[in-house]
């Protein structure tokens, strides 16, 4: 591993998890730590979803740091209910917390004992996920926060919540951009499953304008849906990437008997071919008719545009899952992801084997940071950058075009609608790709020509 | 949105003018649970710090503190560009248990090698002091080896507020202050204090202050350079803008090196011009340094008032909710706000202290609604309270102000549009100008209740 990390190509921990409690409905997060941590991640990801994005902090001081920080902690969750009035609230913790031993499942668990005697205070759900910024990244954060919920909520069902929040498929979507949420929404409602996706931050991070100002923006997924997780048929992970402890679809496997499947994210014909074959498995349907037009068009389109992408090389980085869907993806269309990369840990490298038809062509670095990606692109002779917006630096100085997607995006408007799973969103995708290469070559040519 | 959503804890920070008669508590921890506004320490002396172009930040800690603060600031340099990129030590499980000391110091080792920085800034994030790493041994042993100075920023997030952050900031730079030759630095000459070269701000001021006669020894730490800061004691003034981080700094000169200070601001005619004034009869001995003062602002208001008068028009009677990092800023925003006829019916900082509040309180109209380290739940309810036409903020108040239906800009130190100056009064008000005239607003909720989400 490297000794200094320049330009990290990750986020920490608490990140992910506060994007997940985000997809909770009526959720807010709250982070155990110093308020920066809070403040910097609401900045973070607002200048990506462009919404507005409350997260409590418990706001430790000197004397937290050395006497612990169940005093704020417990002032912290009195006055997130107080002024937002949550059905849950999602406590992760921070390195500070960690690194000075705070034990949260013990001091949540005193005062809820305390709250229960005092009943001017509404007391919502609670679920706490370990998540110091030493370890992993904000990817890593996203899944364990994901795993918490699960395993925090799965199987303690009502009688009426079994009978009114059933459903057969529990989908874990991993970190996807608000559009391919609401993709995935409808595509399980053109093959009438009836699914819960965990996180759902559609509409909580991807809102109208208001009237006034929801101090919980709507949508998310119910705790009451992952209470009956453990009752469905079947649970899809996008990911691809993750071990078995990580999953929380295997984790449902494990512990309730549901069966589970990782899949990469649905990126290109291929990959979403598998993917909806799995909805089909359960369905009992055919790849519905409005799907199958997509298909035909996006391979129409392929094949106009093939001679445009054919050998070219790509740099591909981000988080694991999404870097291993889009080298399947871009390999598919002929373009050669010549390094792929990742700030998290190993992972990377044994799915890209699995996944990729030539993973000999392929250079995949782990633990790594835009430094070292920059270096090795350079030295690559890669033409094109493929990822999120902080590959800006790389893509100036190298002289290539870059594709943006994934997170963050910070330099574009319109990041939450930037899809790419499934047919329909890998058909953007594909025609950004080839639009950029068409640009290049046309401005590159002193001819100018005006047909391509 | 119901009367719940404001804390108990929080009402003797928030003031309504004409009706409320307590005084404005401040300088408070950030109530836990609150939402605050507010970052902590480490952003406090990272945003300081952050311009010094050619020193070496490196962020000693967990990997997020140097993500979310990779080239976060609109700082732009003239030469090197150093500043802009993200050093971490990215601690991991095994530092926290071992300690992160070797790591520390084979990072600094590293990286002077490579980039051969004029300095070093070492950030001590949260964990640091916890998991009981020497920061301040492993910079003097590695600025004995390679010979520049390295220093420890004491910058642990939890460690008092924001302010904290900028005082550790101030003794990093006084530090290096008083260690290089001013046997070349002519009389007449200021450094400039708390100006951060947004969009180029401080060659704006120095400009000015260039074409007055009087000369820029340093500026801290817009365009910063180490060399500069090390000969900063040769001044004989020193201009403070942005006093809320840069005062520490200002009263440690004053009291080692007897150089003087004056608080300034450049934001607006009026203190801009006062900025000038005040620096000029500061060297009144020296003939012609007013004359050349008054021809500058007379020309540059001129030049520039003609335009803005027209966009006046459309502004006057208008709305403005102001809130930002540092009181002074909110001062000459009042005032800059009044020029085109705007009213002020929200004001609030992060980080102001009692005084400031006292003179906050002065300025504004009756009704004006003043708050200390705010939030999103109570921001939202007076800007909706007082019907804003316009929110002036930084990237976290962007959103509520947009949802809403609200004109923003951007003043804060992310913005790429230069402010300070008499052009920076011009942009100013384009900017205000082209977010409250555009015509998307009338579709919104508020004030069309048929769309969007009631």
């Amino acid at each position: 591993m490297k000794i200094v990390t320049q330009n990290a190509c990750q986020l920490c921990a608490p990140l992910g998890a506060s994007l997940v409690f985000k997809g909770i409905k009526n959720c807010v997060p709250l982070l155990h730590g110093s308020q920066g941590c809070a403040t910097y991640i609401r900045r973070y990801l607002i200048s990506h979803f462009r919404e507005p994005i409350d997260i409590a902090s418990s706001s430790f001081t000197e004397e937290t740091a050395v006497f612990g920080g169940e005093k704020n902690l417990r002032q912290g969750l009195d006055n997130v209910i107080r002024q937002y009035e949550p059905d849950v609230v999602g406590i992760a913790s921070t390195c500070l917390s960690e690194t000075i031993g705070d034990n949260v499942p013990s001091i949540l668990k005193e005062w809820l004992k305390d709250r229960s005697v005092e009943s001017s205070i509404r007391v919502p759900e609670l679920v706490q996920v370990s998540t110091p910024s030493y370890s992993g990244s904000h990817s890593t954060g996203f899944h364990q926060t994901v795993l918490a919920l699960t395993s925090t909520f799965a199987g303690t069902f009502t009688e009426k919540e079994e009978s009114c929040d059933s459903h057969d498929l529990n989908l874990f979507p991993g970190m996807i951009s608000t559009e391919d949420i609401r993709n995935l929404k409808y595509w399980l409602g053109l093959y009438g499953i009836k699914g819960m996706i965990l996180p759902d931050y559609s509409e909580s991070l991807d809102g109208p304008a208001w009237y006034d100002y929801q101090k919980i923006p709507g949508g998310g997924c119910p705790v009451e849906s992952i209470k009956v997780s453990s009752r469905a048929k079947l649970s899809l992970e996008l990911s691809g990437t993750l071990d078995d402890d990580e999953s929380s679809a295997f984790w449902l496997f494990r512990n309730k008997g549901v069966q589970a499947y990782s899949l990469p994210q649905p990126i290109g014909i291929d990959l979403s071919d598998l993917f909806f074959s799995r909805l089909s498995d359960l369905s009992g349907r055919d790849l519905p008719d409005i799907l199958a037009a997509q298909r035909g068009r996006l391979l129409d389109a392929y094949a106009d545009a093939h001679k445009y992408l054919y050998g070219r090389k790509a740099v591909v980085f981000g988080e694991k899952d999404h870097v291993l869907a889009l080298s399947v993806f871009l390999e598919e269309i002929g373009i050669i992801p010549v390094l792929c990369a990742t700030g998290e840990g190993k992972g990377l490298k044994s799915a890209m084997d699995t996944c990729l038809k030539k993973p000999e062509e392929v250079e995949v670095l782990d633990y790594s940071d835009f430094d070292e990606i920059e270096k090795r692109a350079a030295a690559l002779s890669c033409d094109l950058a493929v990822g999120n917006s902080k590959g800006y630096k790389l893509s100036k100085s190298l002289g290539i075009p870059l594709i943006r997607t994934g997170f963050p995006v910070h330099d574009r408007i319109g990041a939450q609608r930037l899809s790419c799973l499934g047919y329909s969103g890998t058909q953007l995708l594909f025609d950004r790709i080839v639009n950029t290469v068409m640009e290049e070559q046309q401005n590159s040519s002193p001819v100018g020509y005006t047909y391509i | 949105m119901s009367e719940s959503t404001l804390l108990k804890e929080r009402e003797k920070q928030i003031f309504t003018k004409g009706k409320d008669q307590h005084e404005i508590i401040c300088d408070r921890k950030s109530l836990a649970g609150s939402v605050s506004q507010r970052a902590c320490v480490f952003c406090g002396s990272r945003v300081v710090l952050y311009p010094v172009a050619d020193a070496l930040h490196l962020i000693h800690g967990p990997i997020g503190c140097a993500a979310y603060t990779w080239d976060i600031r609109g700082s732009l340099s003239s030469g090197p560009e150093l500043h802009r990129l993200s050093f971490s030590t990215d601690l991991k499980e095994r530092d926290v248990i071992y300690g992160g000391e070797k790591k520390l110091e084979g990072s600094l080792m590293t990286l002077i090698d490579r980039y051969n920085p004029k300095a070093a800034f070492i950030y001590a994030t949260c964990i640091v002091g916890i998991i009981g790493d020497d920061v301040a041994g492993i910079c003097k042993k590695v600025s004995q080896s390679k010979n520049i100075p390295v220093i420890p920023v004491h910058s642990e997030g939890f460690k008092g507020t924001k302010k904290d952050g900028y005082k550790a900031a101030c003794d990093a730079l006084f530090s290096l202050v008083g260690t290089g030759s001013i046997s070349k630095i002519l009389p007449l000459s200021i450094n400039i204090l708390g100006e951060f070269n947004l969009a180029g701000e401080a060659w704006i001021i120095r400009k000015y202050y260039e074409e007055m006669g009087i000369n820029i020894v340093s500026i801290m730490t817009g365009d910063g350079r180490i060399d500069d800061i090390r000969r900063a004691h040769g001044a004989k003034l020193n201009v403070v803008q942005c006093s809320g981080s840069m005062m520490p700094l200002a009263k440690m000169m004053e009291e080692k090196y007897g150089i003087p200070f004056i608080r300034v601001s450049y934001f607006g005619f009026e203190d801009m011009c006062e900025a000038l004034y005040d620096v000029a009869r500061f060297f009144s001995d020296e003939p012609g340094v007013f004359e050349k003062a008054k021809v500058l602002t007379a020309r540059e208001i001129e030049r520039v008032y003609k335009v803005i008068k027209i966009m006046g028009e459309d502004l006057k009677g208008k709305k403005a909710a102001v809130y930002v990092g540092g009181a002074f800023k909110a001062f000459s925003l009042i005032k800059a706000l009044r020029l085109v006829g705007m009213d002020v019916v929200l004001v609030g900082s992060q980080t102001g202290d009692k005084e400031d509040y006292k003179v906050l309180k002065e300025m504004c109209n009756p009704g004006t609604i003043i708050v200390d380290d705010s939030n999103p739940l109570e921001l939202s309810r007076f800007v909706l309270e007082k019907k804003a036409d316009l929110f002036i903020g930084g990237v976290k108040e962007r959103p509520i102000a947009m949802k809403l239906g609200i004109g923003f800009c951007d003043h804060n130190h992310e913005r790429k549009i230069a402010l300070a100056g008499f052009e920076g009064m011009l942009n100013f008000v384009r900017e205000i100008h082209s977010s409250v005239m555009s015509p998307v607003w009338k579709f919104f909720p508020r004030y069309n209740k048929k769309c969007g989400l009631l």
